[in-house]
């Protein structure tokens, strides 16, 4: 059909346009910079409230001398206050349940006896994950501390005792809410945040300004066809997602210090499958709205389930079933369980797939969509 | 299907809503043939045109443009046509050169930077070529657009409106530049306001209020037209036109300069109020009637008939 037909040179044609009208463009392409750095201070500066203290209550069933230790360290540490020291399981869920204390550590019965014969005991920490972010640190400080809190106690056992993974297991709980959120979180996900809330706003414009301009007319009157014109305006974006991501990667390294555990090439190659699927959107709505207002709201109402039921602000097996479903939809969902993956889990090819070919499936919709829908004629 | 006619409809309807728009046109068009297209605002001639070339689909009629279906074959027709818009509509934040590139590219012109840099030239824009075109004046955003749309070398040029706001130097070039395109064999189809522009096209025709009241070459209009006009100079022209509009067989009068042109269709009626008024102070004159003339009797009628 003519609506899909495709000439590489016209389509170079368009690219080359989009491109000098970008850089002539010297506040949007600010705001292209701009913004991610913006959301970066807001978010890095609400991130780096690092809850310390938090009340905690311990109920050692085995009260011996390695119980001794480590509520010795848990005082010591920065973030526990062991507030309360209860004998019984009841005792203790009931103040978590109140939220008189945000954590509860239980060390079992024969927790010495199998710390000393190297079976790994378990020690059970219970979280009040209600506000994730306040338990993340404290978390993954219990973590460490226990690594090598015994480390004393126990020199001059056999060395195979201390090995890695640590003489003893932390068992951890998360009541109210089963996701969690930690610091690492925010900063990956931010990357698709600002991809989104940037890339659909700019695209979205892209063909109504052309209406609004009057250069539609001339340009329908070229031969220039549909995807040609679609494809041709996407590409110079791409570029600027780019560059937001390198300036995101950047501050989410440098100053938060978010490890990347994975393969960033792995990461920015699934990128370009996002930002495409962000920029087709984009341009669905340009087709759609009449004019630049109108496209703005609608990205701006694209925007909205993408913040709340992607998992960025609320975790995503919380939600209820119909959000979950909505959820699933969208591109930002699937995109923040891929950086988070490959950032924080190091996942590979393999793991990331099941992720990635819903956001594909998501472009190529909307670009199909949006070349059905761009109207070669003024009617 | 006949060669000869670049452009060959007839039918062609348009609506926006209830209102139509274009009813029923019917236009043929010579190959090599400088056709003028007038009538009054709103009219309809910007959206004709606009279904010449595939931008509007028509609600009725058929026809081709260039030998291809304008139904089914705009993809085709667009290649080989330039379409001068009415509105500016190039890129104003890009420069001339960047803007006749664009459009080079587009049509997959040979030896596009030549042919660029000659266009530029033919039109006297090479010192200006990296201004920005939004910040030309009205004229000079017009022989960019005109230069823009000569680029592919078009078969057939739709012109709308193209020398509105041209100084008269400007305009005399396009006009020669429209004959030497036509001697080579390109069609011109144009639409003007001006009527000194009208009289150089080969022929023309009048579309009011949608409907395509007359054409033809432009002697042949006006004598179709049977009207009969006169000149009168003479004292307080003001308050005489007021008194003859109100003359039976008086069907405009319209102010010249320092004399009055009265016409009408009744020539024997007239005759008789040019004897009465002829006795005064008043001299009267048979003259042959403008285009002018012509025209506007045309829109007066027509909007009697078929009023908006
Ligand atoms: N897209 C549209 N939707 C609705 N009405 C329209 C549209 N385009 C044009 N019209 C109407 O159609 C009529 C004819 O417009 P058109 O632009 O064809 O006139 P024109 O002869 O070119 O006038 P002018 O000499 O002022 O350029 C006008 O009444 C106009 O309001
Ligand atoms: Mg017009």
């Amino acid at each position: 059909m003519s609506r899909f037909a495709f000439h590489p040179r016209r389509f170079w044609a368009v690219v080359v346009k989009e491109f000098i009208q970008m850089r002539r463009d010297r506040l949007t392409f600010a705001m292209m910079v701009g913004i991610p750095l913006l959301q970066l201070i807001l978010f890095g500066f609400a991130i780096n409230l690092n809850p310390k203290h938090l009340p905690t209550a311990v109920l050692a069933a085995d009260p011996g001398p390695f119980a001794r230790t480590l509520l010795w360290a848990l005082r010591t540490s920065d973030y526990f206050a062991v507030t309360r020291v209860v004998d019984t399981e009841a005792e203790l869920r009931a103040l978590l349940e109140r939220g008189e204390v945000q954590f509860g550590v239980s060390i079992p019965v024969d927790f010495a006896r199998r710390l000393l014969r190297g079976e790994r005991p378990s020690l059970l920490l219970e979280a009040d994950a209600t506000d994730p972010a306040a338990t993340g640190y404290a978390l993954s400080a219990l973590n460490t501390l226990v690594a090598t809190v015994f480390d004393r106690d126990l020199k001059g056992l056999p060395p195979g005792l201390r090995a890695t993974p640590g003489p003893v297991e932390v068992r951890v709980h998360r009541l109210y809410n089963p996701d969690i959120i930690t610091q690492y979180n925010v900063v990956p996900g931010l990357l698709g945040v600002v991809l989104t809330m940037t890339m659909v706003i700019i695209t979205a414009l892209a063909i109504t300004r052309e209406r609004e301009r009057g250069t539609m007319e001339n340009l329908l009157s070229t031969p220039v066809r549909p995807a040609e014109v679609m494809l041709g305006k996407l590409v110079p974006y791409i570029l600027v997602g780019y560059v937001q991501v390198g300036l995101i990667l950047l501050a989410a390294r440098v100053f938060f210090g978010v490890p990347m555990v994975g393969s960033v090439p792995l990461l920015l190659g699934a990128m370009l499958v996002f930002i495409l699927a962000n920029l087709a959107m984009g341009i669905t709505f340009s087709t759609l709205a009449r004019n630049q207002l109108q496209a703005v709201q609608m990205a701006f109402f694209f925007f909205l389930p993408n913040i709340l039921l992607s998992g960025f602000m609320f975790p995503f097996r919380g939600m209820p079933d119909w959000a979950q479903v909505l959820g699933e939809v969208l591109p930002l969902t699937h995109f923040l369980r891929i950086v988070r993956g490959i950032l924080l889990k190091g996942n590979g090819p393999a793991q990331i797939a099941p992720e990635l070919w819903p956001i594909a499936l998501f472009m190529v919709v909307m670009l199909t969509l949006a070349i059905k829908r761009y109207r070669q004629t003024l009617d | 299907m006949n060669p000869e006619w670049a452009i060959d409809v007839r039918g062609i309807t348009k609506r926006f809503g209830r209102r139509t728009v274009v009813n029923n046109v019917a236009l043929q068009v010579r190959r090599g043939e400088i056709y003028g297209f007038l009538g009054p605002n709103g009219s309809g001639k910007t959206t004709f045109l606009r279904m010449l070339c595939g931008l509007l689909t028509p609600d009725a009629g058929s026809g081709t443009c260039l030998g291809l279906d304008i139904r089914t074959r705009s993809a085709a027709i667009k290649e080989r046509v330039g379409y001068l818009t009415q509105r500016f509509s190039f890129y104003e934040d890009l420069s001339l050169e960047e803007n006749l590139d664009f459009v080079a590219r587009l049509y997959g012109v040979p030896r596009r930077r030549a042919a660029v840099v000659r266009s530029l030239e033919t039109l006297g824009l090479t010192a200006r070529r990296r201004q920005l075109a939004g910040e030309l004046s009205g004229g000079w955003k017009q022989r960019l657009a005109l230069a823009a749309c000569l680029i592919h070398q078009p078969e057939l040029l739709l012109l709308d409106e193209p020398t509105a706001g041209v100084d008269p130097k400007a305009r005399r070039d396009f006009w020669e530049e429209l004959h030497r395109l036509a001697a080579a064999g390109i069609t011109v189809l144009i639409t003007t306001h001006y009527m000194d522009e009208a009289e150089r096209c080969h022929r023309l025709a009048y579309i009011a209020y949608g409907n395509l009241l007359a054409h033809g070459p432009v002697a042949e209009v006006v004598r179709a037209a049977g009207l009969s006009t006169w000149e009168v100079s003479g004292p307080d022209l003001w308050s005489l036109a007021e008194t003859l509009r109100r003359q039976p067989g008086v069907e405009q009068v319209v102010p010249f300069g320092s004399t009055l042109h009265v016409s009408g269709r009744d020539a024997a009626q007239l005759e008789a109020v040019a004897a009465r008024w002829g006795e005064g102070a008043w001299t009267w004159q048979r003259i042959k009637p403008g285009l002018e003339d012509v025209f506007i009797s045309l829109t007066e009628t027509a909007r009697d008939n078929w009023g908006p």
